[in-house]
């Protein structure tokens, strides 16, 4: 196996212009994959066209789960070139890659023959012009697999699930397709072979972060969204517009953000748990809504799926430089919980827990996701059902003559939480600062008594060990959030095999903070790294403005849109290793 | 309907919290209140089972002054909340209310869309054509012409203003009415009338603001009831709006859409949905 890490996988990327099938075929080797028993993260890209234009798959296979984009691509397959050079720099290729390409689509452009990869010739129009309704990307898919030790079992399985029962002529056509690729690559010189899958006792699931979150909304026991579409967070209402109904939720595209959130906040008074998702922007739009949330503390979501910013920025790719609105975009004094997502599959699971935090504690919880997350698509060992559903302190009305306290003052903070409809306890939820009963008041002693209220329930709050995901032992202890943390524990297991032990610190409570905590886990490390992806360094200025580290952290920050690539990192760690 | 069923009628005065209104003495508000909360008993509502829902300024104060549940939240976006409320309790009798700025300036575009939603609401703007608790500057519903403010251009601001209702009709709203404070009894039964409709309901309630606009003392002089048949028809109702010199009372339009939203009712439990992911 000649990987370019080593770490017992395969990057392809399939490249083509819109409608030349590269993601059809993607979404089928993928399948195919996991049918086989491998492990696999795809990722996809697109020109700034909305439809049409070129478009690449970018997927990685392996033994074992992945978590990460690799440093280069092992295969890079064109169906035709028409503006693929614009992936030049998402696709990195070095002299052991190989290039596989149509003679019929014309020279290979330079900036892939500069990489000084192995160019070879495969004719896919050509093999594909001798079947009937046969087409050059199931002539491509079938050389991948063959390339890499897919055996055509699976590929056909996958195809006749997808085929069969709809279009006979359309299945046949891609068998022989798939079939004629395999043999034509079966004399390509350059394979890339995958070591065989480990033996799969349990089915595996395939998600996106985004339906991921989703899914762990609903499990959270979310039933009402309102939200507005955005890039990248559009499939996380996708996904709830189509499942929610089935639970008995509800579901409303609103006007726009400010709609949204504002939405979700009566849904949430009137007993629901409620989320929306969004990116920069809509989150831009959402603050003040949220401000409501915490000051009348109301539990609401919000999935920020965040992409590069500010403005419109870049709306297709990645950037984790949301970090600042979302801990201190709220005017006033406003705690609230941020939390973030560090794998595709754990956007399952850390959008079920927002959603349980956010019932228990009665405010805001957003819930960081990110374009890289959310809209890769990963095969993942089948998710724990865990049993975090959202339960808010249930308020018992008042004996006779006396008067209901929505906000009383309760020893760790949390009050009890009428439902409307519930006789007896009528309040008014108000975003102006109020006293215990929610009667308005301009009192220095009753807004310090609420300020220190939410900040007491947020502080006093046991999260358990699901704060960070902490991982290894060595000197050098690298935070990181989000997207990097799969490419720092790629390049921590590297830089093992090179002799540096490193501990990986992946923070999923981003706030309220855990001092305490993160000072445990940073004991005996000599070293930090903090590893994230914005130019400001955002990540690093929060850790050191709210954390007392040991020693002065080394910052790893540059912005997106391009990947955080484990190479990077552990380039960086073995200069701290020295 | 709730699960605690009481055989108790409740008076107008059951629904009035014992919080003392902040509003100037002689505020139009005053009466709207009454109205809203004879409309409640009059209807035979129960105050637990009731809610208003307000933006920000003088006239979103009122939910603390009812004893239903309520939510006071922010400047604009009252029909928001409001909706996503009646959407997630479809048994609660939703009220949102406040001002023509919070309703029409800021909160615009939430109005077009809830005319057109049509949500099963009903809708009450104080209408006093200027922002009162930002202390007197031109709203949306201010004659064009009306300089008497720190932020007005000398001469007024020149805007031809808002037109609510007719711009409710045409963005698809089913029941359009107005109300004048200084008729409580009348508005209360508009406003009855209001919640009794399926769907989104307006009611514009002309409700001066002394303090700002001491002409609007004036009002009474000049509101009239038209006591005519609301017509269903909005071709009709569009020739009345356009020609109406914004003084006329009664339900102008009442339409029959049907409201929106579907029944809640599920038909899997949570862990079907896993099937989508398994391989
Ligand atoms: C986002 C935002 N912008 C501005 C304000 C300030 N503000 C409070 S009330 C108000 C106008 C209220 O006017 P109107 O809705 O006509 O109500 P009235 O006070 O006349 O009853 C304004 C501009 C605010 N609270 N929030
Ligand atoms: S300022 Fe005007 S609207 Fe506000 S309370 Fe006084 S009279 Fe009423």
């Amino acid at each position: 196996m000649t990987t370019s890490s080593g770490f017992g996988s395969v990057s392809i990327a399939m490249c083509g212009s819109g409608g030349a099938g590269v993601m059809t075929a993607a979404n089928m080797f993928l399948d195919a994959a996991a049918e086989a028993g491998y492990y696999a993260l795809f990722g996809r890209s697109s020109g700034p066209q909305i439809r049409g234009g070129e478009a690449a798959a970018l997927v990685r296979l392996g033994v074992d789960p992945i978590t990460s984009v690799d440093d280069t691509f092992d295969i890079m397959l064109a169906i035709d070139w028409q503006g693929v050079q614009r992936f030049a720099a998402e696709v990195p290729l070095s002299k052991n890659s190989l290039v596989i390409c149509d003679p019929s689509a014309g020279d290979v452009p330079e900036v892939y023959v500069k990489t000084g990869a192995k160019i070879v010739h495969l004719h896919m129009k050509d093999l594909a012009k001798e079947i009937p309704g046969g087409r050059p990307n199931m002539i491509a898919l079938g050389a991948v697999a063959e390339l890499i030790g897919i055996p055509v079992g699976p590929l056909t399985e996958v195809l006749g699930k997808s085929l069969k029962k709809k279009r006979a002529d359309a299945y046949e056509a891609s068998v022989a397709g798939v079939k004629a690729g395999a043999a034509a690559a079966a004399t390509l010189d350059g394979a890339k072979r995958l070591a065989p899958a480990k033996a799969k006792d349990v089915k595996r699931w395939t998600v996106t972060g985004n339906y991921g979150a989703g899914l762990g909304a609903i499990r959270g026991g979310v039933r009402f969204c309102a939200a507005y579409p955005i890039t990248p967070a559009t499939e996380v209402l996708e996904y709830l517009s189509g499942a929610l109904p089935k639970v008995g939720g509800v579901f409303v595209q609103a006007e726009d953000e400010l709609a949204s959130i504002n939405m979700c906040l009566g849904a949430s008074y009137g007993g629901e748990a409620s989320i929306t998702a969004t990116a920069g922007p809509g989150l831009a739009l959402m603050t003040e809504g949220l401000g409501l949330a915490v000051a009348s503390e109301t539990p609401v979501v919000v999935v920020d799926v965040q992409r590069v910013g500010p403005s419109t920025g870049i709306a297709t790719k990645c950037e984790q430089s949301d970090l600042n609105i979302a801990v201190y975009g709220l005017h006033g004094d406003a705690p609230h919980l941020v939390v973030a997502a560090n794998s595709v599959g754990d956007c399952i699971f850390t959008t079920q827990w927002g959603v349980y935090l956010a019932e228990s504690l009665q405010t805001a919880c957003l819930v960081m996701s990110d374009q890289a997350l959310g809209q890769s698509r990963a095969i993942i060992d089948v998710p724990a059902d865990v049993a975090f559903v959202g339960k808010r302190l249930a308020a018992v009305a008042p004996a006779e003559g006396e008067v209901f306290k929505r906000y009383a003052n309760t020893a760790n903070g949390i009050s009890p939480m009428p439902v409307p409809g519930q006789p007896g306890c009528q309040y008014t939820s108000d975003g102006l600062e109020h006293t215990e009963t929610g009667t308005p008041s301009s009192q220095a002693a009753d807004h310090t008594m609420q300020l220190d209220k939410r900040q007491r329930k947020l502080d006093q709050f046991d999260y358990g060990n699901h704060w960070a995901t902490i991982e290894g032992e060595g000197d050098i202890a690298v935070i990181t959030w989000g997207a990097c943390t799969g490419a720092a524990r790629e390049a921590i297991a590297r830089a093992k095999a090179d002799g540096v032990n490193a501990k990986l610190i992946s923070l999923r409570l981003i706030s309220p903070t855990r001092p305490k905590h993160l000072a445990e886990a940073l004991k005996g490390a000599k070293k930090i790294l903090v590893v994230e992806q914005s130019h400001q360094g955002q990540f690093t200025r929060y850790l050191r403005g709210e954390y007392d580290l040991p020693v002065k952290p080394e910052s790893l920050s540059r912005s997106g849109p391009l990947p955080m690539r484990p190479g990077e990192i552990h380039a960086r760690l073995l200069s701290m290793g020295k | 309907m709730s699960s605690c069923e009481s055989s108790a009628t409740y008076t107008a005065k059951d629904f009035k919290s014992d919080v003392k209104p902040v509003w100037c003495p002689g505020c139009g508000d005053y009466a709207v209140l009454s109205s809203i909360t004879k409309a409640f008993a009059d209807l035979g509502l129960k105050p637990h089972e009731t809610s208003v829902v307000s933006g920000i300024g003088c006239s979103s104060r009122i939910p603390a002054y009812t004893n239903t549940y309520g939510i006071h939240s922010i400047h604009g976006r009252a029909l928001a909340v409001g909706q996503g409320l009646k959407l997630a309790r479809p048994d609660l009798t939703v009220l949102v209310a406040g001002g023509d700025g919070d309703g029409f300036s800021i909160g615009g575009n939430h109005f077009l869309h809830a005319c057109r939603r049509n949500v099963d609401l009903t809708y009450i703007v104080m209408d006093n054509r200027v922002y009162g608790m930002t202390k007197g500057q031109p709203s949306p519903t201010t004659e064009s012409d009306w300089d008497a403010s720190a932020m007005a251009p000398p001469g007024g601001t020149g805007m031809t203003p808002f037109h609510p209702l007719a711009i409710a009709l045409a963005s698809g709203a089913n029941f359009i009415a107005r109300g004048f404070s200084g008729d409580p009894n009348g508005t209360a039964q508009v406003i009855a009338e209001a919640i009794r409709h399926p769907g989104f309901s307006f009611v514009a309630i002309m409700s001066p603001c002394i303090t700002f606009r001491e002409e609007q003392r004036e009002w009474k002089n000049t509101m009239r009831n038209v006591n005519i048949e609301p017509t269903t028809d909005p071709a009709q109702a569009a020739r009345r709006l356009m020609t109406d010199d914004g003084y006329n009372c009664g339900i102008l339009y009442r339409g029959n859409r049907p409201a929106y939203g579907k029944e809640k009712k599920a038909t899997n439990a949570v862990s079907d949905l896993d099937r989508e992911f398994t391989l």
